[in-house]
């Protein structure tokens, strides 16, 4: 087993890890190494062969893999170490953490740490989706290595399950692949599909145009011998059910943070984002570990992941600098139907930046609150609150907060 | 091929299997002939995978007489071949004052099958040994003895050893027809293939009692009787010791919690009879039956995601006791009706088949040498490929991963597809080395473990992926 040190250790090459890793190397950290299970480095975006990454960033828009690409061009030639093809599979004492690769065993000694490990989709098991166990079942991240990656065929006809965001991406790769998409389902009364940006207006347009979206509806049943050969659909609000040939269905969302090593290092996970809970320094509740991208949060878009990192970066640096640690912060708690917020601690002294969070409804006019002990202490109006898409409190929310005093708790206005 | 095989055994099930392996041992030409493009892949894939001691058998029958001896059998088996087992021991757990009631009954019983080493215990003993229990238990029963297995690597350690011994594997051979030659040799038939034998075993499981009527014979019918399991995630095992057993009662059966050897925690199965021997499909109903079973034994383990789901389907029949019977005239033993402890009985079942074989006349000649098998690891409890330094530095292939969230590497995926009995399918990749059966379920890497399948095998994709072919 080899033993080798660094300063900055980063799990995780995608688009959080490698911009902290820039980051880092421009504020002079030292040794800063970022490794990655993967057998190549750039994270989730190498996979997804479409327009829409790097906007708030870089600035410019690319396609997932040349946006990849980029990312990973940057952090090697600001001098970073990247390790493609390593497994960080658990942790040592402190700040050690062990892996397995193909040149053998090892752990890395880490003056810190940073965990962009992201997230994954819930595959149909976890939905509990019953019926036969058969081929054609995928989620988006599967689908798109069938298709992009590998050239695999997927099938003829689709029922995609979600009508958010990264159903687009799932719709788009099927349509690449010469797919009919026979339908969305969603279990909200609407499809939760908003404009990032606009040349996605129209495509988002031209999608609703031809692909029909069942709101209030579940997926309750798949059927086939050994290929998908259909499911079965019923409307919540009337208990009505229906049936879609197709030989493929496409479970998109419903996002849950890849924290095995966040757990198996004993930080504090967040009841709401099930990411490992921060502070607005991306802190942990583990001395020396910070945690950044969506891991914290299923899911932003790549280039507000990124951001995150270079803010984590400037985080760690401090703490490579002058090793201090908050001893308490104080908790944010979500009440329904607000379902997460990101970061989940604050600390007091310190700048809170905007507070992420997702709601579970559509709400028209709502006004979310801050409130701490039952006194309200910020308050901010949204014309439309739009579920399965990341919400943010501007910066000043955390004005006021008394901390030594009870949990903060955000929700909407009684 | 030989042109006329001594026995030829129906099934590559565990018990077609283990019987295969037993018979291996012999100078002897056996076929053993399966419908399937694999072994292993009827029920035996959908079990709860708890090598039984036999303790709450029926007294005096011969499932209890064959789990005993079993039991005996495997733990030599087990240990030299290399099959994951974690010696855990059981405990059923009484939620009620009927099932406290039914204590000492069930410990005199277990005393009846010669599993003497049990015990009650009371309330506070329960929760020291089980501090993550919900509160009301009465008290319990303890049984070290019970473990978990893998089912999958059990009947390929079995046909392993068989075909390492001589056996020939027929694969995708469903016997549709049996007949008796003027010779008196047996003749199967499926749709483009035959073969011939002078002893016949139906060891079909689900189908045994149709094979069992091609030879005249309506001694029982095959009721299935469908389970669904829950399968929770590796972060759910802490919360367990042991496995915990449900307690019979008149009304109810109950559900079981058990880690698997893989490191999860296993929560099932229902009971529920149907007329359709292919309905492997799990239910609304039923998913939500021992979910809320779960809950109120084991609190927090709902609270962990959920890995998978699944349902098998048990070979019942209108009789208790397993329909093991030899046809000495015509030189057939059948193997039915091994309900629902066929995993843990399997090596008593092939003894008592090859002793009935016997009787009816078979020579049973040891051979000089017996080969012995050893599988790939795929438990938790030991040290994997990926965590093998000198296996990764003689092969790097070994270290590099290419399912995640099972840690399985490519050098595991090579090894089985080029083992002596191959994965052909990604069912069958799966069973060997677990690969896409972890909590992604594929979102990483199902794509590419298609393609290497479809490579190393020369199949074409469309087919591995059911898009072309027999549905
Ligand atoms: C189908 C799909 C379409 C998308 N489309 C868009 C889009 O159009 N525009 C956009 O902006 N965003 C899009 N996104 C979102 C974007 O991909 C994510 O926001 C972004 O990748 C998150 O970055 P990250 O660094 O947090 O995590 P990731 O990019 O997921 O990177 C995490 C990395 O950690 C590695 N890792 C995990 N565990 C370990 C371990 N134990 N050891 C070593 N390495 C480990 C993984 O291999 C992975 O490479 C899409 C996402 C999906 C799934
Ligand atoms: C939910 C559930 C939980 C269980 N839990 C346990 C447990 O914890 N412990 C335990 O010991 N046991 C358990 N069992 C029971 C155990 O799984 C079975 O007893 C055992 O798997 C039966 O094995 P088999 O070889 O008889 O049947 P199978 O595995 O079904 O094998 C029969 C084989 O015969 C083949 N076949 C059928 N017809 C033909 C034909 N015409 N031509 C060629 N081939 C044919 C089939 O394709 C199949 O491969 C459980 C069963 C279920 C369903």
């Amino acid at each position: 087993m080899k033993r080798e040190q660094t300063d900055v250790l980063i799990v995780g090459a995608g688009p959080a890890g490698l911009a902290a890793a820039v980051e880092l190397k421009k504020l002079g950290a030292g040794k800063v190494t970022v490794v990655d299970r993967e057998p190549e480095a750039g994270g989730t975006p190498r996979l997804c062969h479409h327009v829409g990454f790097g906007i708030r960033d870089l600035h410019r828009v690319y396609a997932g893999p040349q946006y990849a690409r980029r990312n990973v061009a940057q952090a090697a030639a600001s001098g970073a170490i990247i390790r493609p093809a390593t497994t960080i599979t658990g942790w040592g004492n402190g700040r050690t953490l062990t892996y397995s690769s193909p040149d053998g065993l090892g752990e890395i000694k880490a003056q810190a740490i940073l965990l962009a490990t992201g997230v994954r989709e819930r595959p149909r098991t976890a939905r509990l989706v019953p019926g036969k166990r058969v081929q054609g079942v995928f989620t988006t991240g599967s689908l798109q290595r069938f298709v992009d990656q590998y050239q695999l065929p997927v099938g003829h006809r689709a029922v995609i399950v979600g009508a958010e965001l990264v159903s687009l991406s799932a719709f788009m790769t099927l349509k690449k692949a010469g797919l009919d998409v026979a339908m969305m389902t969603t279990e909200l009364p609407q499809h939760q599909i908003y404009f990032p940006y606009v040349p996605m207006k129209w495509l988002t347009m031209d999608l609703l145009n031809r692909v029909p979206v069942r709101p209030l509806s579940r997926v309750t049943r798949i059927f086939g011998r050994k290929r998908v050969e259909g499911v079965e659909i019923r409307r919540l609000d009337t208990g009505e059910v229906e049936t879609a040939a197709c030989d493929a269905v496409v479970f998109t969302g419903d996002w849950i943070p890849e924290y095995e090593m966040a757990r198996s290092g004993e930080l504090t996970l967040d009841g709401g984002t099930r990411g490992p809970q921060v502070d607005g320094q991306f802190r942990t509740s583990r001395t020396g570990v910070f945690a950044a991208g969506n891991l914290l949060h299923g899911a932003e878009t790549a280039d507000m992941c990124a951001l995150e990192g270079r803010s984590a970066a400037q985080s760690i640096h401090d703490f490579l600098q002058n090793g201090r640690w908050p001893a308490a912060s104080l908790p944010i708690q979500c009440a329904a139907p607000i379902q997460w917020a990101a970061p989940n601690r604050v600390t007091a002294g310190e700048k809170a930046g905007e507070l992420a969070f997702y709601v579970g409804e559509f709400r028209q006019n709502a006004l979310v609150e801050v409130r701490q002990g039952g006194k309200v202490l910020y308050g901010q109006r949204y014309g439309r609150l739009r579920p399965n898409h990341v919400m943010r409190l501007r910066g000043d929310w955390a004005a006021g907060i008394d901390f030594g005093g009870a949990p903060l708790e955000i929700g909407l206005a009684r | 091929m030989q042109d006329i095989y001594d026995v030829a055994i129906i099934g590559a099930g565990v018990v077609g299997t283990a019987i295969a392996r037993e018979l291996s041992r012999y100078q002897l030409n056996c076929a053993l002939v399966e419908a399937k493009p694999d072994v292993g892949m009827g029920t035996s894939k959908a079990s709860t995978a708890i090598w039984h001691t036999g303790f709450d058998a029926k007294p005096n029958t011969l499932e209890s007489q064959l789990l005993h001896r079993s039991y005996e059998l495997m733990e030599t088996f087990v240990s030299e071949a290399g099959v994951p087992v974690e010696r855990l021991g059981g405990l059923l757990v009484a939620w009620s004052e009927e099932q406290q009631q039914a204590l000492p009954g069930l410990l005199a019983r277990a005393h009846q099958n010669g599993v003497t080493d049990v015990h009650t215990v009371s309330a506070e003993e329960v929760y020291r040994l089980e501090p993550n229990l919900n509160a009301g238990a009465w008290g319990g029963l303890y049984v070290p003895g019970e473990s978990i297995i893998c089912t999958f690597t059990l009947p390929l350690a079995y046909a392993t050893q068989a075909v390492l011994n001589g056996t020939e594997l027929r694969l995708n051979f469903p016997v549709r027809q049996i007949t008796t030659e003027a010779d008196g040799t047996i003749r199967l038939q499926s749709d483009d293939d035959r073969l011939r034998c002078r002893y016949l075993v139906n060891a079909a499981g689900l189908y045994s009692d149709e094979i069992n009527r091609m030879l005249g014979h309506h001694e029982f019918t095959v009721t299935p009787r469908r389970g669904e399991l829950i399968v929770f995630d590796k972060f759910a095992r802490n919360l367990i010791n042991h496995v915990l057993l449900p307690i019979p009662t008149a009304i109810t059966k109950g559900v079981l919690v058990s880690p698997t050897v893989y490191g999860n925690v296993l929560l099932g199965p229902t009971a529920e009879d149907l007329d359709d021997k292919t309905n492997t499909a799990t239910s609304a109903a039923g998913l939500q039956m021992v979910w809320e079973k779960g809950q109120a034994i084991l609190p927090q383990l709902v609270a962990e995601e959920v890995t998978a789901t699944y349902a098998g389907l048990r070979a019942a029949t209108e009789h208790s006791d397993y329909q093991i019977h030899l046809h000495a005239d015509q030189n057939y033993v059948c193997v039915g009706g091994i309900r629902s402890t066929g995993v843990s009985a399997s090596m008593g079942i092939a003894e008592y088949v090859g002793g009935l074989l016997a009787e009816a006349g078979l020579p049973l000649t040891p051979k000089a040498a017996f080969k012995p098998v050893k599988m790939p690891y795929i438990g938790a409890a030991g040290i994997r490929p990926y965590q093998n330094e000198a296996m990764i530095a003689a092969n790097p292939d070994y270290g590099r991963i290419v399912c995640h969230c099972e840690r399985v590497t490519q050098g595991e995926l090579l090894d089985a597809i080029h083992s002596p009995v191959p994965a052909r399918t990604l069912d069958g990749l799966r069973r060997r080395t677990r690969v896409l059966q972890g909590r992604c379920q594929g979102f990483n890497c199902q794509a590419g473990v298609v393609d290497l399948l479809a490579r190393e095998t020369g199949q074409e994709p469309r087919r591995l992926l059911a898009l072309e072919g027999e549905r």
